[in-house]
């Protein structure tokens, strides 16, 4: 995939010569940006600790030392050791099962998320920059309103409303984004409907629809995939935070926010290892995301 | 846009303008935020009464508590009786407590006050402080780890660091209690004790953002013109940042820091429910879980108000704070 679209169609009528050297042009740029990132340590570190909770997320219960459901009612609250290392829980589960098949749900949940509120954004923001007016400001003031309130806080509205379900969490989040991401989309796209392309389009007769999908959004790729990075980081923390509190994955499904939620009352008594793991998984997740967000932002905007 | 006005008019003037014209924005989208809050509130849960009384009661049941609350009445009227009774002060009654929601909103929200001010009370010159040598050491160790760490802090939610804390200063080395209540009647200094744990998750996830929007300010300044000036006239370096850089580079960080009211309320939400905290958090939280909707309503559109306020305020002092826009002295 081009991370940086080729500028303007340059070249035209010129020496053979200088047409090759155009056409191998987009050629060139789509390998640089992988390359550079390739060479950050920041982006390296980040993607081998995403990659290995994909792997997590795909192979489950296979890859994991004990079922994440079977409960030991005789080894409860056991602290790690060679037969589980990262303790049992209240119920005898095992704990390094459980985070081990607790990748699953946060990392669906947010990914799907995600995508919904940068597709929804995208068409947003196209069609608010592309043509002002009216839509413009209305949306703008929607926007200004759903920021006023933290995305916990709308989420939890929203769901308390619909009732908790997996289809709710990504569909609220994902509306929650959508503004968020069509404001980033929208400023690109006023960038771009300064540029000649765009008259040049007009004047052949293209439809607004075509203008928008074929001549804008290609250029607008590079501010949508960073927004896409970093609503991702953002994502996981409402997905972790809602079901910390009861309104995202329900119990038993093992996630890592709701055994957080089902084993805290225990920490006074000492039994860190039920809460810390999981808790130690979601910050390692957030904080891998985190770098890999920084590194492409750092290459795109060098 | 609003320089273009100040060259025309007074300043003072066009500073009034600008307050005013703020002011009437900021009351449109309170407008719209109180429809998204009663949209959300009253239309979507459908059947309050069912939803209150559960899939098994008697439908008999169900429409007597409807009518009693008055949610079969048209939705025009009940968001025109809602919204006039907000505006008198009264926030509806509670279907939980079957008493009215406003005194709950009050208690719950001086609690959180006292919370949300000691975080920021840390947070604001912490951040401030790492922003800017974040800047003077740009694009060195010290700049790359100031970064990366804020960037992370700001999004680990707030119940795993408060895990973390709870973990490592309250059950293994014991130096702060668990708890957030210091309960009724305690001293200032014990209330303290009571709060800080709780606070520096909320600082965490506020220092990344602040301290970025400091490093970024500060790097621009440090590049402009006039610091550019300063020192070729000779001023020390030390001069140049304090003088020049520091008083036009935190300027913007004092709108930003206002915006983040909104991420501290949301923080609030989790902290309050792990540290076991009578806030207005908490509040929502066990409102929700209740299904106590007129309660959760009143508590959503309290924080949009504050959060607004804050916005608001942070605009003026920065207009009034501007030296392009200063009020009073004749240029």
């Amino acid at each position: 995939m081009s991370l940086t679209a080729p500028v303007g169609g340059a070249g035209g009528a010129g020496p053979p010569a200088a047409q090759v050297a155009v056409a191998h042009a987009p050629a060139s740029r789509t390998r640089t940006p992988w390359a550079l990132l390739l060479r950050k340590p920041t982006f390296i570190a980040g993607g081998v600790i995403l990659l290995f909770w994909v792997v997590c997320a795909v192979f489950g219960s296979s890859i994991a030392p004990h079922s994440p459901f079977a409960q030991q009612l005789l080894d409860t609250n056991a602290a790690p050791s060679a037969a589980h290392w990262f303790g049992t829980d209240q119920l005898g589960r095992d704990v390094l099962s459980r985070v081990i098949a607790g990748s699953r749900d946060i990392l669906l949940i947010a990914v799907a998320a995600t995508l919904l509120g940068t597709v929804a954004g995208t068409a947003l923001g196209l069609v608010m920059g592309y043509f002002g007016g009216i839509a413009d400001i209305l949306v703008g003031r929607v926007v200004e309103a759903v920021l006023a309130l933290p995305v916990v806080i709308v989420a939890f509205l929203f769901i308390v409303a619909l009732g908790p379900s997996t289809g709710t969490l990504i569909v609220v989040v994902g509306f929650v984004f959508t503004p968020l991401i069509a404001r980033t989309v929208r400023s690109a796209v006023l960038v771009e409907s300064q540029l000649d392309y765009l008259s040049s389009a007009r004047l052949v007769g293209e439809k607004p629809v075509q203008i928008m999908a074929v001549e804008i959004l290609p250029n607008v790729i590079p501010a949508v995939l960073v927004e896409f990075t970093v609503r991702l980081g953002y994502a996981i923390f409402a997905v972790a935070t809602l079901s910390f509190l009861g309104f995202g994955v329900q119990p038993p499904t093992p996630d890592w926010g709701a055994d957080i939620a089902a084993n805290y009352g225990t920490l006074p008594a000492g039994y860190w290892w039920e809460t810390l793991f999981p808790a130690l998984a979601i910050a390692s997740l957030v904080v891998a995301v985190n770098l890999v967000t920084d590194s492409i932002e750092q290459v795109l905007a060098s | 846009m609003t320089l273009a006005i100040a060259s025309a008019a007074s300043q003072g003037e066009a500073v009034a303008t600008y307050i005013l014209r703020r002011l009437g924005l900021a009351l449109v989208t309170l407008w719209l935020l109180s429809v998204i809050v009663f949209f959300a509130g009253q239309v979507l849960p459908g059947d309050p009464g069912r939803a209150i009384l559960g899939p098994l009661a008697a439908q008999s049941a169900v429409h007597a508590l409807d009518q009693q609350l008055g949610v079969d009445r048209p939705l025009v009227t009940q968001y025109w009786s809602w919204i006039s009774g907000l505006v008198h002060g009264n926030m509806g009654i509670s279907y939980q407590f079957r008493s009215p929601v406003a005194p709950f909103i009050g208690a719950a929200l001086e609690n959180s006050v006292k919370l949300g001010a000691l975080a920021f009370v840390i947070v604001v010159p912490l951040s401030i402080a790492g922003g800017v040598i974040a800047a003077l050491n740009y694009g060195r160790a010290t700049d790359r780890v100031i970064s990366v760490t804020g960037l992370s802090a700001t999004t680990v939610p707030e119940f795993v660091s408060g895990i973390v804390l709870i973990v490592i200063f309250g059950v293994e080395l014991k130096w702060f209690p668990v708890s957030a209540s210091a309960g009724p009647g305690a001293s200032f200094g014990s209330q303290l004790d009571h709060l800080i744990l709780p606070a520096i998750p909320l600082v965490l996830v506020l220092f990344g953002y602040i301290a970025r929007m400091a490093r970024a300010g500060t790097i621009e300044a440090l590049d402009s013109d006039y610091a550019r000036t300063a020192t070729l006239k000779g001023l020390k370096r030390s001069v140049v940042i304090r003088r020049h850089v520091l008083r036009n580079s935190l300027l913007p960080t004092i709108t930003v820091i206002a915006t983040q009211t909104g991420y501290l309320i949301g923080g609030l939400v989790v902290v309050e429910t792990l540290f076991n905290y009578p806030g207005i958090g908490r509040l929502i939280f066990s409102a929700a879980t209740a299904k106590d909707f007129p309660m959760l309503e009143a508590g959503v559109l309290t924080i949009g108000v504050v959060y607004m306020v804050a916005t608001l305020i942070a605009d003026v002092l920065y207009t009034v704070l501007n030296p392009r826009l200063r009020l009073g002295g004749a240029a």
